[in-house]
């Protein structure tokens, strides 16, 4: 089975995906996650105004099966939310990269953080 | 431990299945998505590979005897082809395990029984009374179990002296539920003679060709809806399960589907260990027959003539976003604790949070408003008595 790897994004290892952008970028959880948790009942996310910082937890995703924090690929404000998916919890499986967004931060020292992994890499690890 | 695995492993992996450990075996959890096999079984049929489930075989002429002491139900009361849900509880009352017993035709033997179901099928042809022999029963412990129970037959056995066989034939035996409204359509395209397995009421079972294998077919199963519990030699598996072309559901469908039911799962619902239960605070009292002599027996029936259990099991919804889960706290909505869950999920069919576990009886009372906490926040919730559905 192969999963969608987008070129463009970046990734953490805990399976997460940033846009690339200096003023605004857009937070969510690869195809590979969405499918080892199998269907997405439930996510919680931070308030917009939030401060959150680039390796640390900021909100939890629960599938029937399973409960996981979900991890911040930068630092920065929190500017929007995705509040679509309180009542639609199935989008992030449905498009991961897409309508299933979580959050937008505006990244206050870039999107920088060492840890991150460019597709190819990501691509590896879940090989 | 290494891990046990089901016959038909190599199939469900080819199938696409993911696995899960269960008990110590390695078993599908998932097939294609759980709300898919939920609905399925739901909606249409759905069949489950439950090959971790025991089989302890007990045969011999004080076999009945030796099953009504080790088990809480009146065991007497069962006739050829008749079962029913029972406790095994310690001599404190507590459950080690929730099972079904069987009583097989009479004369099987223990540990030859899947050997022995064609040439039965075609002597008894459909009518199980006319067997002859020894009276011979078939327990199912839940995944793990299977070996604590031979120990604990056998040596309850040897104590009183008991004249009857026990073997652990859990390895011989593969077992399938077929659930679902549809369930007897399935069951007419897999059945050499339908009517008889159709014909069968609740908790009834027989002696039928399934696939072309001669299987023990029961009407019984974990998921509220109506169906079949097909039990076959290990060997003849694949032939059995081909037979039945349905959505093959996982584990992970299994738990959400007796949720909604507020059926206990062993080992999480009670536990010796961890949740030491009665049955009586199981909510299961009746499975527990006082007028018979089993292991727990005096303990049960002074716990009753003291009042009900301080704590029962029941329901709760959450009122709020969020999933209940096993472990977490219930409070009365002003921090004080009341209770806990030990089991929930985002129920499929409701399209809501739900949870079982243990409250006061005092805040057990269905409609009673409680709070459940979810990672450090009290969440609105309501109690509600099992079945979340109308079944």
């Amino acid at each position: 089975m192969s999963f969608e790897v987008p070129d463009e994004l970046r990734y953490l290892e805990s399976h997460e995906w940033t846009t690339v952008d200096d003023e605004s970028v857009r937070v969510g959880i690869s195809d590979f996650a969405q499918d080892e948790l199998g269907d997405v009942v439930f996510v919680e996310l931070p308030d917009a105004g939030d401060e959150i910082a680039a390796g640390e937890e900021f909100g939890v995703v629960e599938s029937i099966k399973a409960v996981s924090d979900v991890y911040s690929p930068v630092s920065g404000e929190v500017l929007a939310v995705n509040e679509e998916l309180f009542d639609r919890p199935e989008l992030v499986n449905e498009d991961p990269y897409g309508d299933g967004w979580m959050i937008e931060i505006a990244p206050s020292d870039g999107v920088g953080y060492e840890e991150l992994l460019d597709a190819d890499e990501y691509d590896a690890q879940i090989a | 431990m290494s891990e046990r695995t089901p016959p038909l492993h190599g199939v469900h992996e080819t199938r696409g299945a993911t696995f899960t450990d269960f008990g110590g075996w390695q078993m599908p959890v998932e097939f294609d998505s759980i709300r898919e096999e939920h609905a399925a079984v739901r909606e249409g049929v759905g069949a489950f590979d439950v090959s971790h489930m025991g089989e302890i075989e007990v045969s011999g002429p004080d076999a009945t005897t030796l099953m009504d002491r080790l088990t809480t139900n009146d065991v007497t009361a069962l006739d050829p082809g008749d079962s029913q849900y029972a406790a095994v509880t310690n001599e404190e009352g507590v459950m080690l395990d929730d099972t079904v017993v069987y009583r097989l035709p009479d004369g099987i033997e223990a540990g030859s029984a899947t050997a022995s179901l064609s040439d039965l099928d075609e002597e008894a042809d459909g009518d199980l009374d006319a067997t002859s022999g020894d009276p011979a029963y078939l327990l199912v412990p839940n995944a793990g179990h299977d070996e604590e129970a031979m120990d604990r037959w056998v040596d309850y056995r040897d104590e009183h002296d008991f004249d009857a066989a026990v073997a652990n034939a859990t390895a011989d035996w593969a077992m399938f539920a077929i659930q679902g409204p549809e369930a007897v359509d399935a069951m007419e395209a897999a059945a050499a003679s339908p009517e008889s397995v159709t014909g069968l009421s609740k908790f009834q079972a027989t002696l039928a060709t399934t696939g072309g294998v001669a299987s023990w077919v029961a009407r019984t199963g974990y998921t509220g809806e109506d169906g079949f519990e097909v039990m076959c030699p290990a060997a003849d598996a694949e032939a059995v399960w081909s037979a039945f072309d349905v959505q093959p559901c996982g584990l992970g469908a299994r738990d959400t589907l007796r949720m909604e039911m507020g059926f206990l799962l062993s080992g999480q619902d009670f536990d010796p260990e961890e949740e030491p239960r009665t049955p009586y605070e199981a909510g299961i009292g009746f499975v527990v027959d006082l007028d018979t002599e089993f292991v727990g027996r005096d303990a049960l029936a002074a716990r009753q003539e003291e009042g009900g259990p301080d704590e029962t099991f029941t329901g709760i919804k959450l009122l709020e976003r969020g999933v209940p889960r096993n472990g977490y706290a219930v409070t009365d909505g002003d921090l004080t604790r009341i209770g806990h869950l030990t089991s929930g999920t985002m129920s499929p069919t409701l399209g809501e949070p739900i949870g079982l576990g243990y409250l006061h009886a005092e805040h057990a009372e269905p409609g009673t408003e409680v709070s459940v906490v979810v990672r450090g926040d009290e969440k609105r919730a309501e109690v509600v008595a099992p079945p979340f559905l109308d079944r």
